[in-house]
């Protein structure tokens, strides 16, 4: 589903985020991408969604060349991925039904089906009942499963998150990560960045170990 | 298709909503817009009443040429055929003194001055049509003319209108050196409004692009609002147009009333109303466009 073959990565300025990485993942497959801060997780998932560009190698999702990819083909492959960020990255003007709608809207659906799906997302997260609060009125782990709601409104099949439980307490960490293995469980392709023991010793899954832009074994 | 439509249509109404919750700023905005663009229309209708007034008094250049009182028939049908037969006038216009002194009656109603003449003071008179609109073979057949005995007075009627139309032509290159120059300005006004908003909405842009947002879709509120504000100046300009053209005309009305005359300034016609709108419409468009693809490039690049 997601392939890699000797990526290499270097910022302007000479510094080498990633070198020479390659593995893969399967559709279905609940994957860990650790390592210290630093290391290059955010990179690599930045290269999967096209947000950044690698200097070499081979970056394929689903059998698209994603290094290559033409700037008009970068808005449908991220539609088919849920993105969730670190900082969340929500939008502070509207209401937590509006945020999720956004990806919606953008995909071009129609209101009231747009609707029901926005609902449904955000009962799956819990937040149904406060859909009318602004984001701003959100606890921080509230906030990053608002997040998530938005990420998988769009159904897609892929979802990358950096660092979702970054600045959570452990309960907090805890209530995400079942959201995640409840999607893993439905067939989805997860590939999460974390550098919390607790979590990787409580979920099963494969782990890629990243130090200083490797691979380790 | 359908939803598609839904999306024009809520972009538009967000566009409103938009212009609302700071009405001031959207408001003196227009209102420049609607002031810059209003000088080069003004000029330019004025420019076309002074056009149709001038069209209006004399078409065709014509030399006038009053014989002297004691010209006689044969005289007269002597220098008919001469002028017919002259290279530089393409036809002649004999008009009797007895013609002449109707016309002067019927067209300036001074039927009680000219009833109490004891004889008819006007000479016989050729209007002399040259072949040629240039303004120097027209002096040089005058001036030809004037040598001709017997011709007492020749007069080179248009010379004035050539010396206006002179003018209207600088006049019209003016305006279009204005609307030019406002045009521009009225893009940088556009691409400034804009440019303000996109720093506001810098969060909501990149959100969307991460999310898989095109950049017509985030170009297309911008384009929108560029659009409507161009609008709206035009019809601002249109009714600061409108506005001037009625209380000129209120005090123009009490002026040609002293001269008898029926004159009033036209209002723009509805092509070139309907041309002022498009043209403010697209120049705010235009300003939204450059404005968004510009930051939309820079971060790209980035």
């Amino acid at each position: 589903m997601i392939s890699f073959k000797q990526v290499s990565k270097r910022y302007p300025g000479g510094y080498a985020a990633l070198k020479n990485i390659s593995f893969e993942v399967d559709a279905g497959e609940m994957l860990f991408l650790t390592g210290h801060s630093g290391a290059g997780k955010s990179t690599l998932l930045k290269l999967i969604a096209a947000i950044e560009r690698p200097n070499g190698g081979l970056v394929s999702v689903n059998g698209q060349n994603i290094g290559k990819i033409k700037s008009g083909a970068i808005p449908y492959l991220r539609r088919n991925l849920g993105l969730i960020f670190q900082d969340h990255k929500l939008l502070f003007d509207r209401n937590l039904f509006d945020n999720v709608m956004l990806p919606l809207q953008i995909a071009g659906f129609d209101h009231r089906e747009g609707a029901k799906r926005v609902r449904a997302a955000l009962d799956k997260v819990g937040l149904l009942k406060r859909e009318k609060a602004h984001p701003i009125a959100l606890s921080g782990g509230e906030q990053q499963r608002l997040c998530i709601a938005r990420a998988i409104v769009n159904r897609p099949s892929i979802l990358l998150a950096d660092e979702p439980t970054g600045n959570l307490d452990a309960d907090s960490a805890n209530s995400i990560m079942e959201i995640f293995k409840s999607f893993h469980q439905v067939g989805a392709t997860l590939l999460i960045s974390t550098h919390d023991e607790n979590i990787l010793r409580e979920y099963k899954g494969r782990r890629l170990t990243l130090k200083q832009g490797e691979l380790q074994a | 298709m359908k939803s598609w439509l839904m999306h024009h249509l809520y972009v538009a109404q967000y566009t409103l909503r938009r212009l609302r919750t700071s009405p001031i700023s959207s408001l003196l905005n227009i209102l420049v817009i609607g002031v810059a663009l209003s000088l080069p229309t003004g000029g330019y209708i004025l420019l076309q009443n002074v056009q149709g007034l001038s069209d209006k008094l004399v078409g065709t250049p014509q030399i006038s040429v009053f014989l002297g009182m004691n010209t006689n028939q044969d005289e007269i049908s002597h220098f008919t055929k001469q002028l017919e037969q002259h290279a530089g006038i393409s036809h002649v216009e004999f008009v009797p003194r007895e013609q002449a002194l109707q016309q002067l009656q019927q067209s300036t109603g001074l039927t009680d001055v000219t009833g109490g003449l004891a004889q008819n003071p006007l000479p016989h008179a050729f209007i002399v049509y040259p072949k040629s609109n240039d303004i120097q073979m027209l002096e040089t057949l005058r001036d030809e003319l004037k040598g001709w005995s017997k011709f007492e007075h020749v007069q080179l009627d248009s010379a004035w209108v050539r010396k206006l139309e002179a003018l209207l032509k600088f006049g019209r290159l003016a305006v279009l050196i204005l609307a030019i120059l406002l045009s521009f300005a009225l893009v940088a006004i556009t691409f400034n409004t804009i440019r303000l908003q996109i720093l506001t909405q810098r969060e909501e842009i990149e959100v969307s692009k991460l999310i898989g947002a095109s950049n017509s879709f985030i170009r297309r509120p911008f384009l929108y609002f560029g659009l409507v504000q161009g609008l709206l100046g035009g019809t601002t300009a249109w009714l600061i147009i409108t506005i001037s053209l009625g209380l000129l005309n209120i005090s123009l009305g009490d002026l040609v009333q002293l001269y008898a005359s029926s004159f009033s300034l036209q209002h723009l016609s509805p092509g070139d109303s309907a041309t002022l709108l498009c043209f403010s419409a697209y120049l705010g468009w235009l300003g939204a466009l450059l404005s968004v693809s510009q930051h939309l490039w820079k971060t790209e690049s980035r």
